[in-house]
């Protein structure tokens, strides 16, 4: 057993914003010198593909600031009106770019460069049907069990 | 300011990135020397302290100038 200290996250979100937060503290822990994993499943397997198509949506989210007061003039319904989300996802990305907040995908080759390990859930691969040469290379693909093994013996546990 | 063998200009870059570019030249640095980092993100004054308190860099200054934030961190 090393002394060093151990962060794992579950990450199971494929949205545009919540896909910062497992790569920013990972990113951040393995150059403070944690040694980490993420386990990705349910629609956090979004986050290991190679194209990164993930979009924002105001939808069911009051806390989300809107440009302009655009909240008052479109009220709830308002949000789910054709087009809404791909115009937030946009805004969103360029008010990251302007802001110096890392793109996604740069924060994911530096938490592959520190060896941060990636595990993809299998279960959800199955379920979904999906295609594994979409994803990076590098990943590990496994079950709970597998989480656990590591999971157990960290210092930080969260889900995300 | 003092010495420094090392310069990262992370002007522009906000949470976490300034903190990891450095680490990232700080690896590729010999123990004993100095790194100096330019930043403009507030956040960096309190991250770079609990930086340096974890991974047992040492960090010889912390200082604004001009809007700017500096830092001198010697490797561990």
């Amino acid at each position: 057993m090393s002394d060093e200290k151990k962060l794992a996250i579950i990450a199971t979100k494929g949205s545009l914003d919540w896909a910062y937060p497992p790569f920013i503290l990972a990113s951040t822990a393995a150059a403070l010198g944690y040694e980490t994993e993420i386990f990705f499943t349910f629609y956090g397997l979004q986050l290991l593909k190679k194209d990164l198509d993930l979009e924002v949506t105001p939808l069911g989210n009051p806390g989300m600031p809107m440009p302009m007061g655009m909240d008052k003039w479109f009220p709830v319904v308002g949000l789910a009106l054709p087009g809404m989300q791909g115009m937030m996802t946009s805004m969103m990305k360029k008010k990251m770019a302007s802001k110096g907040v890392a793109d996604l995908t740069e924060l994911r080759e530096l938490c592959q460069e520190a060896e941060v390990k990636l595990i993809a859930c299998q279960m959800t691969v199955d379920l979904f049907e999906m295609n594994t040469s979409e994803f990076i290379d590098g990943i590990e693909y496994a079950g709970a069990a597998r989480f656990f093994e590591f999971a157990g013996t960290s210092d930080i546990c969260l889900y995300i | 300011m003092a010495d420094f063998d090392q310069e990262l200009d992370a002007s522009g870059l906000n949470c976490p990135l300034p903190i990891l570019r450095a680490k990232k030249t700080l690896n590729g640095m010999e123990s004993g020397k100095v790194l100096h980092i330019i930043a403009t993100d507030p956040g960096s004054v309190k991250d770079f302290e609990a930086f340096a308190n974890q991974t047992g860099n040492e960090l010889m200054e912390s200082k604004e100038v001009g809007g700017k934030f500096e830092f001198l961190i010697k490797k561990a």
